[in-house]
């Protein structure tokens, strides 16, 4: 086996994938979501190409999470990856799996959108890993993405516990030359055979057990406190320099500080986290020696608010601190150089003044492609409202988002993966009616299914409306779990009354005819679903496509 | 040597792959890289930008700081607008001529390209005409990257290896479609 290096251009997501792989991971798990997708798709692809590892898309986050859980359950190496609100999904497994005696590599990557690209908040997963009591890797570079990737394994292993990595939009999204090692250094590991657990009762979370097993990880805190005051990815350096400044940066806030700090009169004290908890003892020694703190990290202000604490701090320093609680840099969107360099105390940079050309900027917000099948059901749902004193649409998480905009205005919620279901619920249950919630075939079988059984159990008075374009469209296209054509088995398995579950075509040809079913089924008072069929535009080029390419090979 | 470059575009015009085509041609030449893209809701027809920085030495941020970039490289005339502020004042406008027109309040075309002409050094193509003459319109953002690559520290031959390296594995009927739009943008 061949032990050199190699050096390739890699973005941050599929730097992780690789690190995993060469760890000798033997599955990876997900749910797509921006900016985590293309992680699991990269290894998707080496799946594909070479037979290993097995990686898939799931049902949802919990789902995945479990899945690999069970990979460590039997001594084996799993990574799962999920964008940051994924993990409210699977929060469940992730609190209680850190209690159980891991001795098979468990990884989670999380990847949070700061700024929020394209999600519903801005939840900082460090806080996540701090609230279940496992250590946390923050990479700054793609090749510390697959560097801590590679070890977060390792030191799962060591510590019995799953690995948080902390990416943000900036990292899984950038690209750089990455040094990764050659050949297949991750066949060792992943060759072994599967072991179970020396001693069961360690995964039995029943109260005795997890008594104990509770007072176990309480106590490989101090572990994990000492693996952060040693590891190298937390350096803390020029102590001894003359500048009164120290500055604290984690993840890839690094990057702009690297980008900036050569303009600072004097090279500030720095102490750089990439590894959680974080080293309290390294943070003492930088505010001890220093008259002013500025703390840049992307996300929540974690280690500010640590390190303001309520009362005096046992370092007794009066040092001033600056970051995103004092006001110095702002609590809400992304870190960039400019906001970086005027915390540093630098003057903004001079910049030329357009606005003599008289360019006029107009805004460009995303939009349902052109013959999108979402827009038609759109145009169909909205003439199925009209005439009653009150309604309400409630929708959900994908492109049909975009139904909110122009030239549709034709939803009124969206809050989180399968809300539009439970959400119509509760509406209708408090007096609304008609009540229609809108949802994607991907979402209602990510979190649907269990609020459509709600709605049955008690036939509640609403209409449900399950767009199927056969894909994720929005993270890219990824196909369904299942095939389209079992989605209304699902539905019906559920309990919904067959003559109350209508197929539509989503077409602009079938406007008015979808509009009359809509329309009866608002009428019926109970729950009735209608499923709404066509491909997605762009899968249905990519297929066609695809298709011919292969025809001509 | 430092050279910031924004490439601006709208959703589905390819903008990545002149990202990809330039990435791998500045490492064969031995430069470091660094790249950041905004993906996810923005696919869909809405303003897409990548930021690309190429140096002699490392690159830290990956995201290129205001008034630093040497070019926009836009695909689409009202999107090199979005990003000016990015643009130093050594820097240069280099933007295709079709506009993209998917949202109700698009400017009057022939003034837009009057006012981005103004702006010193400003470079405007009709890539959609070069990319049909190299046989298909989607080779557009090549026809761009040609047109691009007089003022990129690029040498021609790095860029036209990493175009083949990008589509080898669409065949060479794509790939010389590629290189003859580059070929074209070149000539602008």
């Amino acid at each position: 086996m061949a032990t050199g290096t190699k050096s390739l251009i890699l973005q941050g997501n599929e730097a992780i994938a690789l690190g995993a792989l060469h760890a000798g991971i033997v599955s990876a798990y997900a749910y797509p979501g921006t900016p985590s997708t293309e992680i699991l798709e990269y290894l998707l692809k080496l799946k594909a190409k070479q037979g290993f590892p097995h990686a898939a898309w799931c049902a949802n986050e919990k789902t995945a999470y479990e899945q690999g859980l069970g990979v460590a359950l039997v001594g084996k190496r799993a990574l799962v990856t999920m964008k940051h609100v994924g993990l409210n999904v699977a929060a469940d497994p992730f609190m209680s799996s850190t209690l159980v005696t891991l001795h098979g590599g468990l990884v989670l990557a999380v990847a949070d959108d700061p700024g929020m690209h394209s999600s519903q908040n801005e939840q900082d997963t460090r806080v996540f890993a701090d609230f279940a009591h496992i250590p946390c890797l923050e990479p700054a570079t793609p090749q510390q993405a697959y560097d801590m990737t590679f070890e977060a394994f390792e030191l799962s292993e060591r510590f019995g516990v799953p690995v948080v990595l902390r990416l943000v939009t900036r990292l899984s999204h950038s690209r750089a030359e990455v040094s990764v090692r050659d050949g297949d250094p991750g066949q060792v590991i992943r060759s072994k055979p599967p072991t179970k657990a020396a001693k069961s009762s360690d995964w039995i979370l029943m109260p005795a057990n997890a008594k104990r097993q509770w007072h176990g990880l309480l106590e490989k805190q101090k572990v994990f406190q000492k693996f952060s005051e040693e590891t190298s990815h937390n350096p803390l350096t020029h102590l001894d320099g003359g500048s009164e400044l120290g500055v604290i940066t984690t993840g890839i806030a690094l990057e702009y500080f690297l980008e900036e700090k050569a303009e600072l009169p004097q090279t500030p004290a720095h102490l750089h986290i990439g590894a959680y908890p974080y080293p309290t003892e390294k943070i003492r020694k930088l505010v001890a020696r220093s008259k002013r703190v500025v703390v840049l990290e992307e996300g929540y202000p974690y280690v500010e608010r640590y390190l303001r604490g309520i009362i005096e701090p046992p370092s007794g320093s009066s040092a001033q601190i600056g970051g995103k609680l004092s006001g110095l840099i702002s609590i809400e969107g992304e870190m960039t150089p400019e906001i970086v360099r005027v915390a540093l105390g630098l003057p903004e940079r001079a910049l030329t003044d357009f606005s003599s050309f008289g360019l006029e900027l107009k805004g460009r917000p995303p939009q349902l492609c052109k013959g999108c099948p979402h827009g038609d059901m759109f145009f169909a749902i909205k003439p199925a409202l009209e005439g009653f004193p009150q309604s309400l649409v409630t929708s959900d998480i994908g492109c049909y988002t975009l139904g909110a905009l122009e030239p549709y205005s034709a939803i009124e919620s969206c809050v989180c993966m399968g809300a539009s279901i439970g959400m119509a619920k509760g509406a209708a249950e408090a007096g609304v009616h008609p009540v229609i919630a809108v949802i994607g075939d991907s979402t209602f079988l990510h979190s649907g299914m269990t609020g459509l059984l709600d709605a049955v159990a008690s036939n509640t008075n609403m209409t449900l409306v399950i767009l199927d374009n056969e894909a994720v469209a929005m993270t890219g296209g990824q196909k369904t779990l299942i095939a389209s054509s079992r989605l209304k088995d699902v539905v019906l398995g559920l309990g919904v009354a067959p003559e109350h579950l209508r197929l539509v075509e989503a077409h602009r040809t079938k406007i008015k005819e979808n509009t009359d079913i809509i329309r009866q089924e608002i009428e019926y008072p109970g729950l009735s679903v209608v499923i709404a069929v066509r491909e997605c535009v762009e899968t249905a080029v990519r297929s066609k496509k695809s298709k011919s390419e292969g025809g001509c090979a | 040597m430092k050279f910031d470059l924004v490439l601006a575009n709208v959703g589905g015009q390819g903008g990545l792959s002149i990202a990809a085509v330039v990435a791998i041609a500045a490492r064969h030449q031995g430069l470091f890289v660094k790249q950041s893209e905004v993906h996810g809701m923005s696919q869909r027809g809405g303003a897409v930008s990548a930021h690309l920085r190429l140096s002699d030495q490392e690159v830290a941020s990956p995201l290129i700081p205001l008034g630093a970039a040497m070019m926009i490289l836009s695909l689409e005339p009202m999107e090199s607008v979005r990003y000016l502020q990015y643009l130093s004042a050594q820097g240069r406008v280099v933007s295709a001529m079709a506009p993209v027109v998917n949202i109700p309040d698009y400017p009057v075309l022939e003034e837009l390209h009057l006012k981005l002409k103004k702006i010193p050094g400003t470079v405007l193509v009709d890539a959609d005409r070069l990319a049909r003459e190299a046989g298909t319109l989607r080779s557009a953002n090549m026809v761009m990257l040609g047109a691009a690559s007089k003022f990129l520290p690029l040498k021609v031959q790095a860029l036209e290896d990493a175009i083949r390296e990008i589509f080898s594995s669409k065949g060479p009927v794509v790939v010389e479609q590629n290189l003859k739009a580059f070929a074209l943008g070149r000539g602008v």
